[in-house]
């Protein structure tokens, strides 16, 4: 093995995998070198994760192979996976909240070991790659990226040759996003492989050396991220030309429109978050965006807003056109002029098995008059269904195919759509483009702003930072349940946004921002 | 190896397919219980599911005891869209008839022509009272209506019994635990001559209509749909859960009450300790079986009201015990539920595809 070219850390070799009804990998082939950072680019569906299943040994390949330092393996488990050195930190934490740091890596070894000697290499291997974490906390009093620290940690620990990290960052701030990638950098010098998936293009640009893209299952081609322009890598994940959201057109601001003060809610969930003093006004013709990390306070803000939490006592909190109506439930906001979208669709923006027909009907029926003497005025709710999926091209069989039936992108369309043709004074739409390709996302997007150009009001809740730098007029962030002043996007930095999200307490002076000139990069690139 | 795989999208086949299927099952097993009880299959197949029924005043018989299971079973379906698991039919039916025969027996030598009414609008005010006292319980305390409305029907029966053992009790009945025979004028109509088809049937298909529009033409519904298939979409269009809890205890119970009344006003003419072979229970089976539409409730409710005239067929000519209706129902159950899993899922033959592992 010595001599002659070296092998490929991991090889990929025509991997096929077919489920019933689709081709989730169809003859996929590519290479990853040892110390390399190899980005796996793709939409949602376009066969990633079938292919880390499979190089992790959650899946068999129904055709072609793999070769781990040149040699034909078969993985039959995870377990082999990891004796192989394959690491993989996953989206979603697998994580015991009521144990420690410590009992959790442990529950992940593969081998019971003496606990004192692993306590030491948890330790040691902390120290070497800047990953401060105190073995004997509780997970439950972990942030978000320290939880992500203890999954790579756990990986670490079984000197992995190859890491693979799926869509690492979505619950990072930009402070945390650059410590990791440091961290994997150090990884990549000692002679780690990594595979890194993601669709965060400016991640990708900052961090990978290589990339791989598929589209529909199939490898639609490699690049070099750093010689790439983001715009043109999204171009090749979906396929066709990506059209910029057109803000052309002087925006004007009317009068305030949707008028949040001092709105304090305790909330009644367990691992909910307070609001605390919440205070916002939002004028018509204006985007506004609320940043944040997951989980400080913006579903409780969005369900205050949409009338869904009881809100007792104080009517005057929260205004829509001057009008108190914090006291008020959903279907009488709604009648002041008031729409919702809610993050998740399934269950929750939509009924899953109902028609799209009955979706449309469902929070529009009163403004759109599809209702008589108590009963279902089925023409026009037809017809309203049919004119959503019209004007926003909702890819589907028809008004009477079931919500559920559609992909994540269409669905959201049909319910942005929804509510856009009800011709609201005031919208209120969180994580807008929240799991949707690249395509739905651009159209979503052009759809808010038109709708804000007709003097609507727009509060956007998103975690998605390249989201609010591209459509949002100012922006507040959340962090612990507090929001802060509104700024003019125009003048605020990414780090400034990224420090208010870490809620300015863990504020680390001397971080580089490479991410930010990216961002900045990209939305010079597409203007 | 045999094992069920997940279906991309419910099959709408499998959704009118499994009811059945159910059937054609539970007459399999049923003949095999009948091999094992010493009867030859097919006779006693034949006697419990067709001699019923091979003759007209049979058919008659069939419209009577599929009356009280059809008009319950829709009110209960309303609430099991709206997962409201009101399974007090029973008490409710006993309420509806002490309420709506009380009446009748307080004017018992009454000739006027709205007692009938007015009995009517008791027996639903009954049910609908023994109905909202689980709707209460489950809105201000949270209390599982389930555990509540079963126990409420105990508490009614009781107090059925107590009534016509003691103060409602007929004075000239010879001590018979038996109320005073309704009037003429609180009786129901037959409708059919020289059968017990009355006004009650007639009603009972009204119910079916109005049911079918009720659910899918009416904005209540649709609200009774969204909330019992995504609970969180209805909160966020502001359709109250609660509400709709009182609704459909309220309607179930209302129908519940109905039915009673107008076993108690129709085929018995009087209260009894016992008014009902259980109706109550069955018409939760028959809402299933129907597939939670009023249609299907109909066909349904005449299926199961077959397996009681079965059962006394067989218990008079065959000489096989009574709990034959209940192993028959308690079987079709077991397998419609069974049967339901495939409207979900299906079942494929052999081990999953594994051609990765060739090395």
């Amino acid at each position: 093995m010595t001599g002659g070219s070296k092998p490929a850390q991991l090889e990929v070799r025509g991997v096929t995998k077919a489920f019933p009804g689709c081709l989730a990998n169809d003859d996929i082939s590519f290479r990853i070198e040892p110390g390399e950072i190899h980005a796996l680019l793709g939409e949602n569906g376009a066969g990633k994760s079938t292919l880390v299943k499979i190089i992790y040994g959650v899946l068999q390949a129904d055709q072609g192979d793999l070769l781990w330092e040149g040699k034909p393996v078969t993985i039959h488990s995870p377990h082999d996976a990891r004796e192989m050195g394959v690491g993989l930190v996953f989206q979603h934490f697998s994580l015991f909240e009521t144990m420690t740091v410590l009992e959790n890596i442990a529950l992940a070894m593969n081998d019971v070991r003496d606990m004192a000697a692993l306590r030491q290499q948890v330790i040691e291997v902390e120290k070497t790659y800047g990953l401060p974490l105190d073995p004997d906390r509780h997970v439950y009093t972990l942030s978000v990226g320290e939880r992500q620290r203890i999954e790579i940690v756990r990986c670490l620990l079984q000197n992995p040759k190859l890491l693979i990290l799926d869509e690492p960052t979505s619950v990072l701030t930009p402070q945390e996003v650059e410590k990791l990638f440091e961290t994997l950098r150090r990884l990549a010098d000692e002679g780690c492989a990594i595979l890194y998936i993601s669709h965060k293009l400016h991640e990708v640009k900052a961090l990978c050396q290589k990339a791989t893209v598929l589209r529909g299952g199939k490898v639609v081609g490699g690049c070099d991220p750093r010689e790439e322009t983001a715009k043109s890598m999204a171009e090749m994940m979906i396929g066709q030309k990506l059209t910029a959201p057109d803000r052309s057109g002087t925006r004007k601001f009317g009068d305030v429109r949707l008028d949040i003060s001092d709105l304090s809610l305790i909330s009644d969930e367990q691992f909910g978050t307070d609001l605390k003093g919440i205070g916002l006004k939002v004028r018509g013709g204006e985007i506004m965006g609320v940043a944040g990390v997951a989980g400080n306070g913006q579903n409780e803000l969005f369900q205050a807003l949409a009338g869904e939490t009881e809100i007792i006592g104080t009517p005057d909190c929260i205004k829509i056109d001057g009008d108190p109506v914090a006291h008020f439930g959903p279907r009488r906001r709604r009648r002041l002029g008031a729409a919702f979208v809610p993050e998740e669709r399934n269950g929750h923006g939509a009924v899953p098995d109902m028609s799209l027909s009955e979706n449309g009907f469902l929070t529009a029926f009163r403004r759109m008059a599809l209702s008589a003497r108590g009963l279902i005025r089925e023409v026009p709710t037809r017809s309203f269904a049919d004119k959503i999926i019209k004007t926003f091209d909702v890819r589907t069989t028809g008004a009477s195919a079931e919500a559920g039936s559609l992909s994540g992108g269409n669905l959201q369309k049909f319910i942005v759509g929804r509510e856009i043709l009800q011709d609201p004074g005031v919208l209120v739409i969180s994580q807008p483009t929240w799991g949707v390709d690249a395509g739905a996302a651009s159209a979503i997007h052009q759809a808010l702003l038109d709708l804000a150009a007709k003097g609507t009001a727009v509060l956007v809740i998103s975690q998605d930072l390249d989201e609010i730098f591209a459509i949002c007029d100012q922006v507040v962030v959340m962090s612990e349940g507090k929001m802060s002043a509104p700024r003019p996007m125009a003048d605020v930095s990414v780090e400034e946004i990224g420090l208010l999200m870490g809620g300015l307490h863990d504020l680390d002076g001397d971080v580089t921002l490479k991410t930010k000139e990216l961002i900045e990069g990209d939305r010079v690139g597409q203007a | 190896m045999v094992r069920l795989e997940p279906r991309r999208q419910h099959s709408q086949a499998m959704v009118y397919l499994s009811p059945v299927l159910a059937i054609l099952m539970t007459l399999f097993v049923g003949g095999i219980i009948f091999s094992f009880m010493g009867k030859n299959p097919f006779d006693a197949l034949y006697t419990f599911f067709i001699l019923p029924i091979n003759n007209s005043y049979g058919i008659s018989e069939l419209f009577v005891k599929a009356t009280p299971l059809v008009i319950i079973a829709i009110g209960l379906s309303m609430g099991f869209r709206a997962n409201v698991w009101n399974i007090g039919a029973e008490g409710q039916l006993t309420m509806g008839a002490i309420f709506g025969g009380g009446l009748a027996l307080y004017f018992y030598d009454s000739e006027s022509m709205f007692l009938l009414p007015a009995m009517f609008v008791l027996g639903a005010i009954g049910g609908a009272f023994w109905g909202g006292i689980p709707a209460l319980l489950r809105t201000r305390f949270n209390a599982n209506e389930i555990l509540t409305s079963l126990m409420l029907t105990y508490v009614a029966t009781l107090f059925l019994s107590f009534l016509v053992h003691g103060p409602w009790r007929n004075p000239e009945g010879f001590n018979f635990p038996e109320s005073r025979p309704f009037p003429d004028a609180g009786l129901l109509p037959v409708i059919y001559d020289g059968t017990r088809v009355h006004l009650g049937t007639a009603f009972a298909v009204l119910v079916v209509i109005a049911g079918w529009i009720l659910l899918s033409k009416s904005v209540i519904g649709f609200q009774l749909r969204v909330v019992g298939k995504a609970p969180q979409a209805a909160r966020h269009v502001g359709f109250r859960q609660k509400r709709m809890v009182w609704f459909t205890l309220l309607l179930g119970g209302a129908l519940s009450g109905l039915a009673g009344l107008f076993e108690v006003a129709g085929p018995i003419g009087q209260l009894q300790p016992a008014i009902s072979p259980g109706y109550g229970f069955t018409a939760i089976i028959v809402a299933f079986l129907g597939r939670l539409h009023p249609l299907g409730i109909l066909f349904g409710g005449l299926i199961m009201a077959l397996t009681y005239l079965g059962g006394e067929l067989a218990q008079i000519t065959l000489g096989l015990p009574n709990a034959v209706t209940g192993l028959f129902q308690g079987i079709l159950l077991f397998f419609l539920l069974a049967c339901d899993v495939l409207t979900k899922y299906r079942v494929r033959f052999g081990t999953p595809a594994a051609k990765g592992e060739a090395a």
